[in-house]
Parts: C-alpha cells; sequence; structure tokens
C-alpha cells in the first residue's frame, strides 16, 4: 500500500509586520511544517507502523527553503519526498487551488496512491479546497475534515468533524483522498535518530517540466489586487499598568459585576 | 445570468447558513444586475423550500434526493443544476459540507473557486474579499471569469428575513448511484463527560498562549478561585490538555455565559463563533492586535504570567508552582 501526503511550508506572520505591495515582507514571516499537515503526516506514518508494506511519500509544491520542513516530515517517519518547483512557480502571483490540485493530481497519477492524504487547509491561504480538488481531478472517492480514520483494505471508515460537537460517520472506498483535521492523533517530535536518516531519505525535486506539466499551470482568473491590515473594530476598554494594576482593575469589575465571590 | 446559491440542512434542520447565503446572493446578485435562485438538495424539501421564500429570491429549485447530505449526490445535483440554469456565479457555504463538494463541483464545472469569501463587491471583474495568515490580512481579488464558484463564511452576513414570493420548482436530478462511493453511516455527538460549559455563568477559557501542559494548574487555580468553569480554544483539545468537552467554536460548544475570560486566545473566527454571544468578554493577550480584541468589551495587554497570579491572589486563591 502506498499513501501519497501532502506537506506544505506555510508562512507564520510575526506580532508586527509590514506589507509591501501584495504580500508581507519576507522579513516579517517565519516558516514551518502547515499545522494539518503534521497531522496527516502523523496518520500516515501510524499506518506504515501497522500494517506491513506500506509506504509513505510525501509531495510538496515549494522553493528550496522548504526542504527543511521536507526533511522534518521525513524525519518523523514518511519514506521519501517529492518536491516541485520552478522559475515559473517562483514568478506566479500566487498558486490558486487549481494549479496546486492540478500539480498535486499530476504527482499522484504518476505515484498512483491507495491512500492520499492532505490537511484540511493551510494555516496561510486557508483555501481548506486543495484535497477535494485533487480527489475530483484523480476520480478518488473523498472525505473533507477528517478526526477519525479506521482503515481495512478496500475501505476507509472516517469520522468528519461537522461543526458544533457532530460528527458524521462515513465509509469511503478506496482509492481515497482524506482531508485530516487537527487533533485526530498526537504529532510525534522527530528524533535524533529520525533526523539523521531524514538525511539519508530521497528527496527528489522536478520542474513543472519534469513531471509533465508547462506553465499554463499557474495561469488563473483570479488576480490578487490588495493586501491590507483589517481596521480594527476594537471598542474594548484596556485596562493599563503592571500587572498588579491590570489584575485589580479586573477583579474590581468582575466583583461589581457580582458574578463571582469573595 | 444568475447567482445559484445552495443551501444546507442537517438533521431535519436547516442551518442559519442558509439564511445568511440569501443574504450574500441578494447581495450579489444585486451588484451583479441579476436574480437570486436557490437549490434545496435532500431532506424534507417542500418544508425547507417554504421557510428559505425570502424577499429577493427569485426561484428555488428542490431536489428530493436522500435525507442527509452525501457529496455525490449534491456534486451532481449541482452539477446537472447548473447546465440547466447556466448562473454566473455559484454561491456555495464555507462549511465542513461545503468544503466536501465545492471543490469537485468547481473542478468539474472548470470554475475558477474561491473560498471562505467575507465580502462581494462590483460587476466585471467581481471583486472579492478573504483573509488570510490567519485573520491577520484582508486581500481582495478580481474574479476576470463568464462564471465562477464562491464559498461564502458562515455567520459574515446576516440571516435572510421578510417573506418572498419566490416560484418553487422541482428539479428532477438524473443520480448515479453507482458512481458515489461514500456512504454515511450516522451520526454520534461528542459526549458531554462532566461538566457542560454551555451551562457556565464565568468561563476561564485558556488558549495558545498558555504554552505548555504543565501551565495549566495556574488557570485551573484562577477558575477556582473564581468559582467558575475551565474552557478552552481548539489547540488546547487538539493537544488533549483539556478533553473535547471544554472546547468552545465552531466545532465545540457554544457559549453565552455573563463573563468570559479569554487568556492567551488570539481569537480566531472558529473560536469566536462559540462565544461571541458572551455578555460580557475580558481578554488577556500579549499581542494588542489580536483578533481576540475586535469582540472584546475589556481588555489587558500583558503576559498571563504575569497577570493571572495577581487575579488569583486578588481572590484569595494560591498560585500554584508552574
Amino acid at each position: 500500500m502506498k499513501i501519497l501526503v501532502t506537506v506544505k511550508e506555510v508562512a507564520e506572520v510575526d506580532d508586527e509586520f509590514g506589507i509591501s505591495g501584495l504580500d508581507i515582507d519576507a522579513s516579517d514571516l517565519e516558516y514551518n511544517l502547515n499545522e494539518w499537515d503534521d497531522y496527516a503526516v502523523e496518520e500516515a506514518v501510524q499506518l506504515s507502523e501497522e500494517r506491513d508494506g506500506v509506504e509513505v511519500v510525501t509531495v510538496t509544491i515549494g522553493p528550496e527553503r522548504s526542504e527543511e520542513t521536507i526533511r522534518m516530515a521525513l524525519a518523523k517517519g514518511a519514506d521519501r519526498a517529492l518536491r516541485v518547483w520552478d522559475d515559473t512557480l517562483e514568478d506566479a502571483q500566487y498558486l490558486d487551488v487549481s494549479t496546486k490540485a492540478d500539480i498535486i493530481t499530476t504527482v499522484a497519477e504518476a505515484e498512483e496512491p491507495d491512500l492520499v492524504l492532505t490537511g484540511v487547509q493551510a494555516g496561510d491561504d486557508s483555501n481548506g479546497a486543495t484535497g477535494v480538488a485533487v480527489a475530483e481531478r484523480l476520480d478518488y472517492e473523498w472525505a473533507a475534515v477528517v478526526n477519525a480514520l479506521d482503515l481495512s483494505d478496500d475501505v476507509a471508515s472516517v469520522h468528519r468533524e461537522l461543526e458544533g460537537g457532530i460528527e458524521e460517520l462515513t465509509d469511503v472506498e478506496l482509492p481515497a483522498v482524506l482531508t485530516i483535521q487537527t487533533g485526530i492523533n498526537e504529532p510525534r517530535y522527530a528524533s535524533l535518530r529520525g533526523i539523521r536518516q531524514a538525511q539519508r531519505k530521497p528527496l527528489e525535486t522536478s520542474s513543472l517540466e519534469e513531471i509533465g506539466l508547462d506553465e499554463s499551470v499557474v495561469e488563473t482568473p483570479v488576480e490578487r489586487t490588495d493586501m491590507y491590515e483589517p481596521e480594527s473594530e476594537s471598542d474594548a476598554v484596556i485596562w493599563e499598568g503592571d500587572a498588579e494594576e491590570t489584575a485589580s482593575e479586573l477583579a474590581q469589575f468582575l466583583r461589581d459585576k457580582g458574578v463571582v465571590e469573595g | 445570468m444568475t447567482v445559484l446559491a445552495v443551501t444546507e440542512h442537517r438533521r431535519g434542520e436547516l442551518r442559519d447558513v442558509s439564511f445568511e447565503i440569501v443574504t450574500a446572493g441578494r447581495e450579489l446578485a444585486s451588484e451583479l444586475g441579476t436574480e437570486l435562485e436557490l437549490a434545496v438538495i435532500g431532506g424534507d424539501v417542500d418544508d425547507f423550500a417554504d421557510r428559505l421564500n425570502l424577499d429577493g429570491v427569485g426561484t428555488i429549485y428542490t431536489v428530493e434526493e436522500g435525507e442527509e447530505f452525501n457529496h455525490g449526490v449534491y456534486t451532481q445535483a449541482i452539477e446537472q443544476l447548473y447546465a440547466e440554469t447556466e448562473p454566473t456565479a455559484l454561491l456555495l457555504p464555507n462549511t465542513v459540507n461545503g468544503l466536501d463538494y465545492a471543490p469537485a463541483v468547481a473542478g468539474r464545472l472548470d470554475l475558477p473557486l474561491v473560498t471562505d469569501v467575507i465580502g462581494v463587491e462590483g460587476e466585471d471583474p467581481l471583486e472579492v474579499t478573504r483573509e488570510q495568515y490567519g485573520g491577520k490580512v484582508e486581500t481582495t481579488y478580481d474574479i476576470d471569469a463568464d462564471s465562477y464558484a464562491i464559498t461564502i463564511r458562515p455567520a459574515e452576513w446576516p440571516a435572510a428575513e421578510g417573506a418572498g414570493e419566490a416560484a418553487i420548482e422541482a428539479f428532477e436530478a438524473d443520480i448515479d448511484e453507482d458512481a458515489i462511493g461514500a456512504t454515511v453511516t450516522g451520526f454520534q455527538e461528542v459526549s458531554g463527560g462532566d461538566v457542560d460549559i454551555s451551562e457556565a455563568d464565568v468561563l476561564v477559557s485558556i488558549g495558545r498562549g498558555i504554552e505548555e501542559e504543565e501551565n495549566i494548574p495556574l488557570v485551573e487555580a484562577l477558575a477556582d478561585a473564581l468559582g467558575a468553569t475551565l474552557s478552552s480554544s481548539r489547540p488546547i483539545v487538539d493537544n488533549g490538555w483539556l478533553p473535547k468537552n471544554r472546547q468552545v467554536g465552531q466545532s465545540g460548544k457554544v457559549v453565552t455565559p455573563d463573563v468570559y475570560i479569554a487568556i492567551g486566545i488570539s481569537g480566531a473566527v472558529q473560536h469566536v463563533a462559540g462565544m461571541k454571544g458572551a455578555d460580557t468578554i475580558v481578554a488577556i493577550n500579549t499581542d494588542p492586535n489580536a483578533p481576540i480584541y475586535d469582540i472584546a468589551d475589556y481588555g489587558i495587554v500583558d503576559d498571563l504570567f504575569d497577570v493571572v497570579p495577581e487575579l488569583i491572589e486578588a481572590f484569595g486563591g494560591d498560585v500554584p508552582d508552574v
């Protein structure tokens, strides 16, 4: 059995940041493994540990910098990694759902996995759409927002986390794409041994052309036109002073409100 | 040339987003100078159509197909309805179920898809607004296409009101059951456990700012000193530091206490959905730009590890060693 896991390096923004043109200043960004993908990697690695003959392959669309993130997924137990990047992708204004789905689909068609695990969304773009878009292109079944997974030979029995504390129980025929929600497992920390081993695991980098796509894949009718900090709607009363003073203000407020004793 | 909005229901009830999407759809239809049409797929479609017969709705298409949501049925039905009605804009809810079919529908119809939209403006091209980087920035996008699909964020538009005069039409979708390989077998509610946070008058609620599981006793001591109940945002439950029944937010509980003290919570939209109904909201967070301050009534912009011990002492509690 082969499991393909999408691994994205996401940008996290410092508390104080600037915007240049249509994106946040690079110096105000820190890059990490996407939180949702961390759970997807863990789920795949656990499946590979529970049964024989499971290969876990990661796929990333990202620049050379993202290899640090990819090595982290390898250190946690993925077997090998694929990375797609070139100047066309580098020069694109941004990559929309359709572009990312086309690239991942093309990689998946070559790999022919039984199961594709993606995060529910990426922490930076928050599209929440790539996994299901890939399923449709591959003609695989799918389930979005999965927070429990029980895998048999040809069916994935999943819980989908709906709103309001309700879970939907669904049987999904394989091959399938599942988008993985945080909390489904406890992602491990990479061990020192894992980190050492990750350095020797295969990480293959390809251009669009090398996977069989041309630069038209980045074309999109959706153009980013502006990025700005939303105006604060805050009309909160901010208590000023040191911790003792502010805590005393809050204590007084709670007493006046009559909601606490003492 | 229309706006076609798809509504949502679960276990016999229309969800709030179904009424919000009517408001968003009316706004978009007015920008485009066209008519709003609705689709109701599955469940008691006649009853749902009656309830959604609201001011500004032109036609409501009912697709009588199954009791509950199934993404295969939705994908096929919307694809066929789209072919029949040829809308400019396909408007879908950015919900857990919406995200289970919207990307598939957009893929099959070869439509550009923009998700989690919070604003629509203009005609040609349409400009949509969404948030990125966890709500720290907003971005606008021009959609330069003859037709497109958009998912709208729940609770961003108010629920539509006012009786309408919509034509209600049954639409016969030709569903290929063999093409559907996902079967819903049931539902399960997250167990209530020992505490019902939705009953509490005062909630001390913690988020990522608490940093380590070892620091939980600090806020437990605060809750004890105040006679309050401890709740949390999602990451605390994901980490297994508190049980699921303590989670406030879209996928957890909706709470309406007299006082909600948000400690180290940034105020992501999914969290706010669960606590905005609190009578008074107090935020303790080091980041003055955190979205929690948009909704808070009172705030302390300081380190929780400095403020919380002072607060415990103010109520005569013992500050644990963390």
